[in-house]
């Protein structure tokens, strides 16, 4: 289905390579994990996937030389995908390892689940609900359970906050588990899931092959319109 | 609350499925991938397969089915059996798995489950306890596939593993496990009211009914095998048992 897409792996050190690889492998895309930073740049969809702990994921992408590469991949909202702890890293920081910077794409915190009425971590399927956006854009998240595995989390930002604005131009999934939460974001080619879309069954493989089609498309607008 | 999950269980050795009665007398039960990829298109949730290869041979074979799983899998996949070290961790990590299943070694050697989920994180650390009834509801540790009991109290091993890191339990009563007569539901009440992680119930399971009672007495999971293997029930009969009931599920 999405032959001769090429999808580049970031190593962040201690993450589930070999479930995302399988999954794009299975809708036909060759995903392989990114040797150096001119494969980041480069890349024609980067997957930034994550499990473990938020220092030693910043510790891996520091030893590798690879956070200036990612920030500036990040930013121009070229086709990217971060899952799980790959999401947090972009925040500015987590209270998961206080002190330690996240790459800063997105001016929020990630925080513990502190309710006592639920379960941490939170491992499971939950329903994601796309949140109603004021300009009408959606993103290619749709409503669904996915597979969630974390103990940190995005809190879902209140109306008139400074977090609603750092989040305003990007659309958003929500969640619940103790509180809703920010269980997907995107902006432009940039997808970021607190779930795993690589072990969220058909609803997962059906999304990551949606997030492929959509940036084919729109570079196919853009490359026509050239 | 998430989804109640059903789990289906693959015992594999040398890369065969087999299934006994309280961990003794296997029998072949089929092709690890082939039952992995059919439970899935039934509706399962996550899959655990524990090895119970006892040769060094067995155990390269392990790493070679995670693998071949995991080409066909899009649902979490947890692997236990013969994880001594984070290397072993590492390696089944690598060939494909999602979660880690330890037991015997971390009653041997607790600071094992710190390194693994400093390394790994606690979502990726599952605590496997074996546990038998003893006296006056209370229940002790078995290791060693059910071989060695040890005077380690199951609820407290339960509290400990999880403030060393472990971010599930996995909870199987030996005295149930293949003899389906239901879980052995005051295990379950004591251990999941012990601890905040999810627990996954196990060991017992002969119907639907069973994994009700289960979720009831405050079960996250349930896991099963013989009721699955032996097609005595679908997951997607099972887990429509469980949405009568009220429980909710992935739809």
């Amino acid at each position: 289905m999405h032959a001769g897409k090429t999808v580049t792996i970031v190593p962040t050190g201690t993450a589930n390579l070999a479930s995302v690889a399988a999954a794009f492998a299975r809708l036909g895309a060759v995903a392989h994990i990114a040797a150096d930073r001119r494969e980041i740049e480069r890349a024609e969809y980067l997957v930034l996937p994550g499990v473990g702990a938020f220092a030693a994921a910043m510790d891996e992408l520091g030893a590798l030389g690879l956070i200036e590469p990612l920030r500036e991949r990040l930013v121009d909202g070229r086709p990217a995908l971060a899952i799980c702890l790959g999401m947090q890293v972009l925040l500015d920081e987590s209270e998961e390892s206080p002190g330690v910077s996240g790459l800063g794409i997105v001016t929020a915190k990630a925080t513990r689940i502190t309710s006592p009425a639920v379960r941490v971590p939170h491992l499971g399927w939950s329903n994601v609900v796309p949140a109603p956006k004021a300009d009408g854009g959606g993103g290619v998240v749709v409503e669904g359970f996915a597979y969630f595995a974390h103990s940190f989390r995005i809190a879902a930002p209140l109306t008139r906050s400074p977090a609603a604005d750092a989040l305003g131009n990007w659309s958003l999934g929500v969640a619940d588990h103790g509180g809703d939460f920010v269980a997907s974001m995107q902006r432009g080619g940039l997808l970021a899931c607190q779930f795993h879309p690589e072990l969220s069954g058909a609803w997962g493989s059906a999304l990551l092959s949606r997030w492929l089609a959509q940036l084919a498309a729109a570079e196919h607008i853009v490359k026509g319109g050239a | 609350m998430p989804a109640a999950r059903v789990i289906p269980c693959l015992d594999v050795r040398d890369g065969r499925v087999v299934k006994g009665v309280q961990f003794q007398n296997l029998r072949d039960a089929g092709s690890p991938v082939e039952q992995a990829a059919l439970y899935e298109a039934q509706g399962a949730d996550e899959l655990v397969m524990l090895d119970v290869s006892a040769t060094v041979e067995g155990r390269r074979a392990a790493l070679a089915t995670v693998h071949a799983i995991r080409q066909v899998l899009s649902i979490p996949l947890t692997v236990g059996g013969g994880v001594r070290t984070v290397e072993d961790a590492s390696a089944m990590l690598s060939a494909g798995a999602d979660k880690i299943g330890v037991n015997t070694a971390a009653v041997k050697d607790p600071q094992l489950l710190t390194r693994l989920a400093d390394k790994f994180g606690a979502q990726c650390i599952v605590i496997a306890i074996d546990a038998a009834a003893h006296v006056n509801r209370a229940w002790r540790v078995v290791v060693r596939s059910g071989e060695e009991r040890t005077p380690l109290d199951a609820v407290a091993w339960a509290t400990e593993a999880t403030q060393r890191g472990a971010g599930e339990i996995l909870l199987t009563s030996v005295d149930r496990d293949g003899t389906h007569s239901g879980y052995d539901l005051p295990l379950l009440r004591a251990v999941s009211q012990a601890v905040r992680v999810p627990v996954i119930a196990s060991g017992g399971a002969a119907n639907p009914g069973h994994l009700i009672e289960a979720v009831h007495a405050g079960a996250d999971a349930v896991l099963a095998a013989s009721i699955f293997h032996d097609s005595v029930f679908t997951i997607s009969q099972v887990k429509i048992q469980l949405r009568e009931a009220g429980i909710r599920i992935r739809s």
